[in-house]
């Protein structure tokens, strides 16, 4: 048994509804408890802003596509060495970094929980062995469901059940934690060089729409009883005049789930388009938070553009090759078969380009537009927004108005009339910093009944000090002082021990992964269905035995097991 | 006993279908292999304990000895080299990663000498790939160009293109058309619907014309080109643009060939023009079972795929200075640990003299050409038979090796274990 006392914390813990109380927060072991005994280590807080672990609910860390951004690029890997050093490990990589440099950068920042944004569930074992290597978060995967043969089939058929059946065996063989669909439809018409443009087309061979895809999902992912909703990346992404798909795609979603949203939409700064071309292409931010206010039930990340180098990776492959024929730079693509496909290119985001600017006003007003701080997670789509190191720089701009216009003083000039960001006056403030850095993805994640994102005995022992008293700071103002802060941690605590200090990662750490086993009657385990197992056998390269990914892959586990209703 | 569904620990592509049955501690049968992956199960002749030469001949040494004396040639070295990893399992390759970066050492694989101009040419201009799941399923115009499968990987044609049941494909055989380009009339060109023969060193130039042909620009070739005739490239341009999902495979012969790293370039750029007209991919055809996991291990450990040098401390990648070919070649290294390869089989001779002349260990089940002049031989269980773990197939599909035999051996990841443990006694921290 360990036992530690962090002193004079100056706590928020949006959860809890504690908005900036100086407190003592007491941890055994790996938990939070009520107190401890007078043998506990103490750590004197001094009165320093004291946060939940951060989350991070849509990030590329781990897999078969991150590791490529890595192979195919020695020039980012170049840009982030460091040696061995104490129990650090040696690093390489600026946007996409060694599973020890995403480690180490992301705890240095506070972050204790990350969830992979996209898995092919034929490749998710590659991804659980990352993990494995990223020891100072806890981790989950998103599952990629978008070109899924059998579940198209089951929708084509209209047979919920087995749709739900497919998703439930899928999530488990593969260890994943929740649903994926990314360009819906559009991976699979990408095996043949097709895309599909928004939710009402055909997709080749299968009969079926993205909508009703989508429909369907949001319906299983729900009679399965799962913690998180459908993560959905909208149908056409990054195009102008994309907005009015995203709007349409919003529309499908209606409350069923009172303790969480029913539908989860990533980077929705890449499909808040106007306009009919790159040459009249505008933020249409206010169209789309509008819907959003009136739709509490959908929760989105941001997906942030900021200006330099980064890494563009997603599953969304034939968008990857549009963006490729715009940067002409080096394009990888990588399909899988029956399931998804996957893109990379590198990219530059400049001041002093028009679309850049406009992409990089959009991000931040879909912030400032949302009433509700718990409906909008502050994100990149790291790295391909930017990389998550720069998470501090939007935080600085969300809380400072003098920030976003010297900021916007230096992009290019076009974008004032294009986007209505000069006109926001709102500044957020601490608390929803809070909330849009660790409590809003709790919850979305729906992680708060297993301790993640709060500070109340019971919670897991998760816990950020920044180094700054926000007494004596006015962020609209001292905004440097408010993103140094939040780039590196006085000291970082996981699972009740600190691992980092003031930059310092200081244990070797082991990650924790989060997944998901539906509890599905054995009448609808679909491994047990002739045609499923047909089919498996027939088209996919890989037999049904090989294709779980194994316990030994998932050194510490924490397996959720909802009940379904089938 | 049978078992089922087991994974072929030889080449590249990594057939997960093969029935073994194992008797008295050793493989009596197996089925679904080809002649290779047969020989790999049945094959005897193991070491049966670790060997160290002396003066006058082998001795016999346990694991201890050869662990500390293993310990002692690295941590004694200034420049070391940790070699080889393409027959071992992810797992153990992780530990030579850290390994490497605790000595200070240089980490390379075998991609030095086959398959790494192909990740030079992705680092220019990227990889449009896809598993092979995705070309059985739907090519229906499959290229191999410098690469004979019937003899190197003899079930890709059957498991993966060619003969292989596609879900899009009526009839698989009937309707796929098959290109095979090489130097000369191999048995897989026997099987092709259209062979291209070039003259040695004349795939770039093809490449080349194909490129320009695609663009439209025929006017600009010449009626010949490397013994080829517009008339065929024309032929091939065409076959290509009406398909509806164009497979390319390439092998060593246009890695290893005149213009290396160029060829594959050349290959990918026109992957990435007919991509603009109809699907197309391209396939690095890998040897060893697991060159490409340790490709992985190595990136996503150290931020690239192979020749790393850690002896600033920080990643180091500079292929012409930092493989093993370099550093041997310039008589730099002063000791090596080679694991699961057999460099004595496929480095440059001038590199083999010099290992020849340092002290060298080798970990390996079985006696081989590098035995001849290592100084240590340490036999493992071998990864797939009597050791489990993770292998990556040519296109990246991590699949667990499973285990058919029970063994008194060390696996890979416990004997390199070991000695990293030792290894932080000493040097970490
Ligand atoms: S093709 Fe390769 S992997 Fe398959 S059985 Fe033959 S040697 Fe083994
Ligand atoms: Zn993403």
């Amino acid at each position: 048994m360990s036992e530690l006392l962090v002193k004079n914390a100056y706590v928020i813990d949006p959860v809890n509804g504690i908005n900036g109380e100086v407190m003592d927060i007491a941890i055994r072991d790996q938990w939070i408890v009520e107190e401890v005994g007078s043998g506990a280590m103490v750590i004197d807080a001094k009165g320093q802003l004291t946060l939940p672990g951060g989350i991070d609910s849509h990030t590329h860390i781990c897999g078969t596509k991150v590791n490529f951004g890595r192979y195919m690029s020695p020039e980012d890997m170049r840009a982030g060495r460091m040696p061995r050093r104490g129990s650090m490990h040696a690093t390489s990589g600026y946007s996409v970094p060694t599973t020890y440099g995403n480690t180490y950068r992301y705890s240095t920042m506070g972050y204790t929980t990350l969830l992979e944004g996209a898995m092919a569930p034929l490749e998710a074992r590659h991804t659980h062995e990352e993990f494995t290597h990223t020891p100072l978060q806890d981790t989950m995967a998103n599952t990629l469901f978008d070109g899924n043969w059998a579940i198209m089939e089951a929708v084509r058929d209209g047979d919920m059940r087995r749709v739900a059946a497919i998703t439930a065996w899928t999530l488990s063989a593969v260890k994943g934690f929740a649903i994926k669909l990314t360009n819906p439809g559009g991976t699979e018409a990408w095996g043949w060089g097709e895309d599909v443009t928004c939710i009402h087309d055909q997709i080749p061979h299968f009969e079926v729409t993205p909508a009703e895809i989508i429909t369907a999902m949001i319906t299983a992912n729900e009679m399965l009883n799962l913690p998180h909703s459908v993560h959905l990346h909208c149908n056409n992404l990054g195009k102008p005049g994309n907005y009015t798909c995203t709007l349409d795609t919003f529309d499908l979603a209606r409350d069923l789930n009172k303790n969480r949203q029913t539908l989860y939409a990533t980077h929705v700064q890449f499909h808040s388009y106007g306009g009919s071309s790159w040459k009249d292409i505008c933020s249409k931010s206010e169209e789309i938070t509008r819907s959003l206010n009136s739709k509490p039930h959908i929760v989105f990340d941001m997906g942030q553009v900021l200006f330099g180098r980064t890494t563009t990776m997603t599953a969304d492959g034939p968008m990857e090759f549009n963006l490729y024929r715009l940067h002409h730079n080096k394009w990888s693509n990588h399909d899988v078969e029956l399931e998804t496909g996957a893109g990379i290119i590198p990219v530059l985001y400049r001041r002093s380009n028009l679309v850049n600017s406009i992409m990089w006003a959009i991000g931040l007003e879909l912030a400032l537009l949302t009433d509700d701080p718990w409906q909008c997670c502050l994100s990149t789509d790291s790295p391909n927004g930017a990389p998550f190191v720069r998470y501090p720089e939007i935080i600085a701009m969300l809380m400072s108005r003098r920030y976003r216009e010297e900021e916007m003083s230096s992009v290019h000039p076009g974008t004032e009339h294009r986007v209505p960001l000069p006109a926001i006056d709102r500044e957020l403030d601490w608390e929803e910093i809070a909330i849009m850095t660790r409590a809003a993805q709790a919850k979305a994640l729906g992680l708060i009944d297993i301790g993640k994102g709060h500070l109340a005995p019971g919670a897991e022992a998760d816990i950020a000090i920044y180094p700054i008293q926000i007494r004596d700071v006015d962020p609209s103002v001292d905004y440097m002082k408010v993103k140094e802060a939040f780039a590196t941690t006085a000291y970082t605590i996981k699972r009740g021990r600190v691992v980092a200090r003031q930059g310092d990662c200081v244990v070797d750490g082991i990650n924790s992964t989060i997944w998901v086993d539906p509890q599905v009657p054995p009448e609808y385990d679909i491994s047990n269905d002739p045609e499923f197992v047909k089919k498996f056998d027939r088209y996919y390269t890989v037999r049904m035995r090989n294709y779980p990914v194994q316990d030994v892959y998932l050194e510490r586990q924490v397996c959720l097991r909802p009940e379904v209703s089938l | 006993m049978k078992f089922d569904d087991v994974l072929c620990p030889f080449c590249g592509c990594l057939c997960d279908d093969i029935t073994v049955t194992a008797e008295g501690g050793r493989v009596t049968g197996v089925d679904n292999t080809c002649l290779l992956g047969t020989s790999k199960f049945l094959g005897d002749n193991r070491l049966k304990n670790p060997i160290m030469r002396t003066d006058d001949g082998w001795k016999d040494v346990t694991y201890d000895e050869a662990i500390a004396s293993t310990l002692d040639a690295l941590l004694e070295a200034d420049r070391p080299l940790l070699y080889g990893w393409s027959g071992t399992h992810g797992e153990a390759q992780c530990i030579g990663v850290h390994m490497a970066e605790l000595l200070g050492a240089v980490i390379d694989n075998t991609s030095s000498v086959c398959h790494g101009p192909s990740i030079l040419a992705i680092q220019e201009v990227g990889h449009p790939g896809c598993t092979l799941g995705q070309v059985k399923n739907r090519a229906d115009v499959i290229i191999y160009w410098g690469c004979n499968p019937t003899e190197a990987h003899p079930r890709h044609m059957s498991r993966y293109t060619t003969y292989a049941d596609g879900y899009f494909l009526d009839n698989a055989f009937r309707d796929r058309t098959v290109i095979v380009v090489d130097v000369r009339r191999t048995e897989t060109a026997e099987l092709a619907d259209v062979f291209v023969e070039i003259k040695p060193g004349g795939d770039y130039a093809v490449l080349s014309a194909l490129r320009a042909m695609v663009r439209g620009r025929d006017e600009m070739i010449p009626d010949s080109i490397a013994g080829v005739s517009k008339e065929q490239l024309r032929h091939i341009v065409e076959i290509c643009k009406n398909a509806k999902f164009c497979a390319v495979f390439f092998g060593v012969g246009l890695t290893m060939t005149r213009g290396k790293y160029k060829n594959v370039r050349n290959a990918i750029e026109l992957v990435d023009e007919l991509s603009r007209h109809t699907k197309a991919t391209i396939t690095p055809m890998r040897g060893h079972f697991n060159v490409y996991g340790s490709n992985e291990v190595n990136t996503w450990m150290s931020g690239y795929p192979y020749a790393i040098d850690f002896c600033r401390g920080i990643a180091f990648y500079n292929p012409g200075e930092t493989t093993a070919v370099d550093i041997l070649a310039r008589k730099e290294c002063d000791a090596a640990l080679i694991v699961a390869s057999d460099p004595a089989a496929h480095l440059p001779s001038k590199c083999i003299r010099h290992l020849a002349n340092i002290p060298v260990v080798q970990i390996d089940p079985y006696p081989n050409m590098t035995t001849a002049f290592c100084n240590l031989q340490i036999p493992v269980a071998v990864s797939g038979i009597d050791a489990e773990g993770t292998a990556y197939r040519m296109d990246g599909v991590p699949i667990r090796l499973r285990k058919v035999l029970e063994t008194e051996y060390p696996t890979d990841t416990m004997l390199l274990g070991r000695i990293y443990e030792a290894m932080m006694e000493v040097r970490g921290r």
